[in-house]
């Protein structure tokens, strides 16, 4: 169906229930109740999970598919979110201008910055996009104020032209909408304890998520990601078998800068601003942890890995030391202080600590990411199903 | 008129003179050796055929078209395909994979952004890429991952991907080099195989004598830097010169 065979279909369709419960599925406790801290269900959250899902299918593309590591990716991200930003600014307060704007931008400067760093492979590829990224962020909070508005960033004022739309009155924030939807209205469903929350903004994003995950399958599936994956795999063989490797390379590093787009032109679209911050390169960074952790080269890996950093880093970072007390208060006031202390460093602005431990333990323990500890458990289980059985043949499965 | 002809190369490192005045004539259809000791220069002369190195003087023709500073690529497209000395595959995709590759390559060229189709679709490249596993004797592992292949299956595997492009040219460096005697002789069975059902033109860089006689239909000898014989192989043994070079008479 859809042109993917029946396993591709399945893992579309458990994205796109994954994606419609979402609101459901994150917010498992209560409301009130002591593990309510837990639940991810609020829309800035859920809208920067599919966002940052966006962000990390298309650098799989890059680094999965070709092994080309790029250190600048965020550069992309941020030229989407400013190209974004003045669509609102100039033609109007509706989203599509500004995404498809911030699509075709990131997708016109990434072919500028691969062109270049694509004559080079290796560590050497990836310092050139960090260098590239790194200019680009000095840039944006220099020479280019008057573009990207320096260190304040830019927002939407009553005052912009935005040509397409009425004027705003005097006094009202600017909103960005969709056809009259506006990205942070929220219907609010109350059920016995639980509150659930259905936000505009989320379900748009989780709608261009599903498609960027859609056409990565594709990509993954055709003759063009088999190349890719060629490329990856042997460079020499390749050339000697009549192809060129950088017009391959160099598409996909386009193709995942104009995801790297959307993500900024999404976000853009939620939060109505733009910064510099955007593309430092601990933004970069992240992306290429988000990939690893989650599992680089499968299809739903770089997803997982995304939801799995943003989750924890809003939920650790919310922990405090009052929290982290009343968790060990049960016991006796000595140990208390001495766990408190312990922990201390790894929760609120810690998160960055607790993020690195668990890093470093994936790559050693798990090097394929979530994706192969996912696989280890279900071999696990199906092993043990088959020798409860006594018969039956396992066939081995792809991790994707 | 041969099919490759190389005339008058010479190719200098330094002070050291490593091809002087090469002369060679591959005729469409045959199985021509390239022999010779240590040092003598083929691998120079290989990288010439390849775009690897760039002669200093001569002229390297394939099908009336100069070789020289053309691309590694667009070689193959002429239809140069090379076996390398450790087989060059593409080791982490299954056995299939690598020559669906070869097949997709042969059909779209140097580039083309096909992302919009499914590899699954594609049933005649599918057909091919069976038909060439069959070939050389390895559909059965067909879903193996290639790295996990012995050597010899590697050369085959190679030796699928290569012969899936349908070459007018195979160039093969040491095919059987680093192999246990038994894979050499799969691989001399491979390729009277390959040249009996094709006729396919090979030129074939070799150490190993047994390999060359088995195959070889004329043979070159090459000895510091320059072709001292280029003849048949009953011819090639007795001959004194060719012992000489084998031999050390240089010295």
């Amino acid at each position: 169906m859809l042109g993917l065979n029946k396993k591709d279909f399945g893992l579309l369709t458990i994205v796109i229930i994954l994606t419609v419960f979402a609101p459901f599925i994150l917010n498992p406790f209560p409301e009130g109740s002591a593990l309510a801290q837990f639940n991810a269900g609020y829309p800035d959250l859920m809208q920067r999970l599919v966002i940052f899902g966006i962000f990390a299918i298309g650098f799989n593309i890059l680094f999965g598919l070709t092994g080309y590591l790029s250190f600048g990716h965020a550069a992309f991200l941020g030229a989407g979110s400013y190209a974004g930003i003045w669509m609102i600014k100039l033609l109007t307060l509706n989203i599509i201008p500004a995404i498809i704007a911030s699509v075709i931008v990131a997708g016109l400067f990434s072919l500028i910055v691969g062109w270049i760093s694509l004559r080079r492979s290796g560590i050497y590829f990836s310092i050139l996009t960090l260098a590239f990224a790194q200019m680009s962020y000095s840039l944006a909070y220099s020479v280019l104020t008057p573009i990207t508005g320096g260190e304040t960033g830019l927002q939407p004022k009553v005052s912009d032209p935005r040509i397409f739309d009425a004027a705003l009155a005097e006094g009202t924030t600017p909103r960005a909408n969709f056809f009259g939807m506006f990205m942070n209205d929220s219907y609010e469903l109350s059920l016995a304890g639980w509150v659930f929350t259905f936000n505009v903004g989320y379900y748009i994003a989780a709608i261009f998520m599903v498609i960027a995950f859609y056409i990565s399958i594709r990509i993954f599936r055709s003759p063009f990601g088999l190349m890719l994956r060629a490329v990856k795999s042997n460079q020499q063989r390749l050339n000697y078998t009549g192809i060129q490797s950088k017009p391959y390379t160099l598409a996909a590093f386009v193709i995942s800068g104009m995801y790297a787009g959307l993500a900024g032109g999404l976000l853009v679209a939620m939060d109505t601003q733009a910064g510099a911050e955007r593309m430092f390169w601990t933004a970069s960074g992240e992306v290429v942890l988000m990939t690893i952790l989650g599992g680089s080269g499968t299809l739903i890996g770089p997803v997982l890995g995304a939801g799995f950093i943003k989750y924890f880093e809003n939920i650790v970072s919310k922990i405090n030391e009052s929290i982290l007390q009343a968790w060990f208060s049960f016991m006796p006031e000595a140990l208390q202080e001495f766990f408190v202390a312990i922990f201390y460093p790894f929760i609120g602005k810690g998160w960055h600590l607790t993020l690195g431990l668990i890093f470093m333990l994936v790559v050693i323990f798990l090097p394929g990411g979530l994706m192969e500890g996912g696989k280890r458990i279900s071999d696990l289980f199906r092993r043990k199903s088959k020798t409860d059985s006594g018969s039956g043949k396992v066939a081995p499965e792809a991790a994707e | 008129m041969g099919i490759l002809e190389v005339k008058g190369v010479n190719k200098s490192f330094g002070g050291l003179r490593a091809l002087s005045d090469v002369n060679l004539n591959v005729e469409e259809g045959t199985v021509h050796a390239i022999i010779g000791p240590n040092g003598a220069g083929k691998s120079t002369l290989l990288n010439c055929f390849i775009g690897k190195l760039i002669p200093d003087s001569g002229t390297v023709l394939f099908d009336n078209q100069s070789l020289l500073g053309i691309q590694p690529h667009e070689i193959n497209q002429l239809g140069v395909s090379r076996v390398f000395q450790t087989p060059e595959i593409f080791s982490d995709l299954t056995v299939f994979e690598n020559v669906i590759i070869a097949c997709f390559a042969k059909r779209d060229g140097a580039f083309e952004l096909n992302a919009i189709v499914s590899v699954a679709s594609q049933k005649d490249m599918h057909e091919k890429a069976k038909q060439m596993l069959i070939d050389v004797n390895m559909i059965d592992k067909r879903n193996e991952i290639a790295s996990s292949l012995s050597r010899g299956d590697k050369r085959r595997l190679e030796m699928a991907m290569c012969l899936a492009q349908d070459p007018k040219l195979l160039l093969l460096d040491e095919p059987t080099a680093g192999m246990a005697r038994a894979d050499t002789n799969n691989t001399i069975d491979l390729l009277k195989e390959i040249q009996a059902a094709r006729g396919i033109t090979m030129a074939i860089i070799e150490h190993d004598m047994h390999v060359v006689f088995s195959l070889a239909e004329k043979i070159s000898v090459l000895a510091q830097g320059t072709v001292i014989v280029e003849d048949k192989p009953e011819n090639i043994k007795g001959n004194p010169k060719v012992q000489e070079a084998y031999l050390g008479g240089a010295h």
